[in-house]
């Protein structure tokens, strides 16, 4: 498969990949394209861009609030997607929309699939969507360029992670911990431990992400990962800031000083 | 045919599955796995049939309603007494099974979402049996409106835990509980009350239920030397109906009807009726009818019955809605009230707000039970906890 996402891990090097994840919408489609722009100029290599759901069970409680604030101001899909048309013109990094099934399968997969490639959309995570019901999606999504990125987690067995690896077309998103988004755990030798491992085992690049907050946790990951993914604690920065607009430069300061670590 | 669902992918016909965080997958082929051998072990088998009868009180009474019989003008009504069952729902039936599996499993904390409160209660209760560390999630709006099974989860020694995001009902105290899930997946057993979840759920909530078909099969044969002409059960997430339907379910002249919680009306945004209503999508791990809009952002749903307030339903329905094997009504919450009322006046039976949908489904469809039919009702709970509702119904 060629795509942005493809072409540019192809290229990487000993680049760490830094992936800020933002929920569409929170506080503003507007603002989701501000820091999209801040991100990419921070150093970011892809942003993650989340899909608000009404039951994001997979979720801490950081991205729950943004979800359900987008949600509350009667954030749609299709202004989603005009959302990303218009960010597409204005820059070329690669794009993933982290979404649950249901939008999915409201929309129709093979409808959802191609209207997000039209828009500039180069992957999908979709968390509670493990290997096995992937099938359909995996084909269609193949057939037209979009990324695939599955989760894989401390809880997965030798054979699930093969089987994982074997399904990703892209990169694989490596759970530090048994948890929701935004966990609050420490990191700890076994979590050293695990990724070594997955270094091992997986042949696609992969990144780590749920409960990094800072330079140490993005630094402590990278070492055995290809990035991190940061996502709660840009939402927490988001809404502690005194004003909406200050929190575009927030943003930018607290990724430039990631990328900083990871490079 | 029964015997054969699920699929080994936890498929019934093309709904179920493991729509789940990759966290949990393994959690849930643990649990197949010890299922399996559960299944196959009689010891096993025993003791959950010696807790069945000794702690539960089965088997349940059999009950000729005879006065709402009279009442309704035509067919023979019978009352599958679940609410005489300790805790006073068909609710533990299934806790009492998977406590067993967890107690197998070697697994130290129980978790649980509740609704009306009966599968917390149910499981509460289980828990102080085996001296497990118990959570318990429950929608704010819940504690509040069954105060009362709360003050007995809290005595029993369970921890309550009120959710407040979403509609803080049922459909978000079972997100909170699959988030306290995952975080704690190594030492923690999820007890869900319903055939909804994840495969392996449909199936163990199924088959730890199908006690009530059972007996129902048994006692009608005693009685009648036959089957019942036709099973009413509520269905919210869907496990006393199948509990009931199951052993009947490859035998098509007994008819069997689903009635889901209408609210204030079908045409109405305020209802819980995923199966008359929705449409198939994802939601708790398993693919079945679900109520949500043209952007998969499932609806807040409504009903005056706490147990039936939930915008899903267990993936077996929904398969059996689609070959048409299990027709499903609705009625709404003031047809439920008035039901409620009046059996409880008609027989000296107070029901809970869940069954009172079934029996206000024999009330509205009178007409179209024959003299004579023999139907069987599941009732599946008391209404001792719903007063305060009836209560301020009446203001």
């Amino acid at each position: 498969m060629k795509n942005r996402i493809t072409t540019y891990l192809n290229n990487l090097g000993n680049r760490k990949l830094l992936i800020p994840y933002f929920t569409a919408g929170y506080p503003s489609l507007k603002y989701t394209m501000e820091y999209i722009k801040a991100a990419e100029s921070a150093g970011a290599d892809f942003v993650e861009i989340g899909i608000p759901f009404s039951d994001p069970l997979a979720d801490g409680p950081e991205i729950q609030f943004s979800s359900k604030t987008a949600l509350d101001n009667n954030l749609k899909l299709n202004d989603i997607f005009s959302m990303v048309e218009k960010v597409r013109k204005q820059t070329d990094i690669p794009l993933l929309f982290m979404n649950y099934v249901n939008p999915i399968i409201a929309v129709g997969e093979k409808k959802f699939l191609i209207r997000s490639v039209n828009a500039g959309i180069d992957g999908l995570i979709i968390p509670d969507l493990p290997i096995e019901e992937s099938g359909s999606m995996r084909q269609i999504a193949d057939k037209i360029g979009l990324s695939m990125t599955f989760l894989v987690s401390p809880t997965s067995d030798p054979k699930r992670i093969q089987m994982i690896d074997k399904a990703t077309t892209g990169f694989v998103y490596a759970v530090t911990v048994a948890g929701v988004t935004g966990a609050n755990k420490k990191f700890s030798k076994s979590t050293d431990d695990y990724l070594k491992m997955l270094h091992k085992k997986l042949n696609h690049k992969f990144v780590a992400g749920f409960g990094v907050s800072n330079s140490n946790d993005a630094k402590r990951l990278s070492k055995y990962s290809d990035g991190v993914v940061i996502g709660s604690k840009l939402i927490q920065i988001i809404r502690e800031a005194k004003t909406q607009k200050s929190s575009i430069m927030k943003i930018e300061k607290f990724l430039k000083e990631i990328r900083k670590t990871l490079s | 045919m029964a015997n054969k669902r699920p699929d080994n992918k936890g498929r019934f016909g093309a709904y179920g599955g493991r729509y789940v965080p990759e966290t949990v997958i393994f959690a849930l082929d643990e649990l197949t796995e010890c299922y399996k051998a559960a299944k196959r072990d009689k010891a096993f088998k025993k003791e959950f049939a010696d807790y069945l009868k000794d702690f539960v009180g089965r088997p349940s009474p059999f009950y000729y309603a005879e006065r709402f019989s009279e009442y309704l003008g035509g067919a023979k009504i019978y009352f599958k007494r679940e609410d005489c069952n300790h805790t006073g729902a068909h609710k533990i039936n299934n806790t009492v099974g998977q406590i067993l599996l967890a107690k197998r499993m070697n697994k130290k904390r129980i978790i649980a979402e509740t609704g009306a409160g009966q599968h917390g209660l149910a499981t509460a209760t289980v828990c102080a049996r085996f001296g497990l560390k118990c959570v318990i999630y429950m929608g704010e709006e819940d504690v509040v409106r069954q105060r009362a099974n709360v003050e007995k989860m809290r005595l029993l020694g369970a921890e309550v835990v009120p959710v407040l995001s979403g509609s803080r009902t049922l459909k978000d105290a079972t997100s909170e509980a699959l988030r306290d899930w995952v975080t704690n997946i190594k030492d923690t057993f999820y007890i869900i009350g319903s055939v909804v979840g994840p495969h392996p759920y449909p199936m163990i909530v199924k088959d730890f239920q199908s006690v009530i078909g059972k007996e129902t099969k048994t006692e009608s044969q005693k009685r009648f030397g036959k089957n019942p002409d036709v099973l009413v059960a509520a269905v919210g997430g869907g496990s006393n109906a199948m509990g009931m339907f199951d052993a009947f379910i490859d035998n098509p002249k007994v008819k069997l009807i689903g009635v889901e919680a209408a609210g204030h009306g079908l045409n109405t945004k305020m209802h819980a009726a995923p199966l008359t209503k929705g449409k198939p999508g994802v939601l708790h791990g398993s693919y079945s009818y679900l109520v949500y809009d043209e952007d998969g952002q499932v609806m807040l749903p409504h009903s005056i019955s706490a147990g039936l307030d939930y915008p899903g339903i267990g993936p077996e329905h929904s398969y059996l809605k689609d070959i048409k094997r299990v027709v499903y009504k609705s009625v709404t919450d003031k047809q439920a009230v008035h039901a409620f009322k009046l059996v409880s006046k008609l027989e000296g039976i107070i029901p809970a707000l869940e069954t009172s949908h079934a029996l206000a489904y024999l009330i509205k469809a009178k007409k179209e039970f024959k003299k004579n039919q023999r139907v069987v009702v599941c009732f599946s709970g008391r209404g001792d906890k719903d007063m305060d509702i009836i209560l301020q119904s009446d203001k």
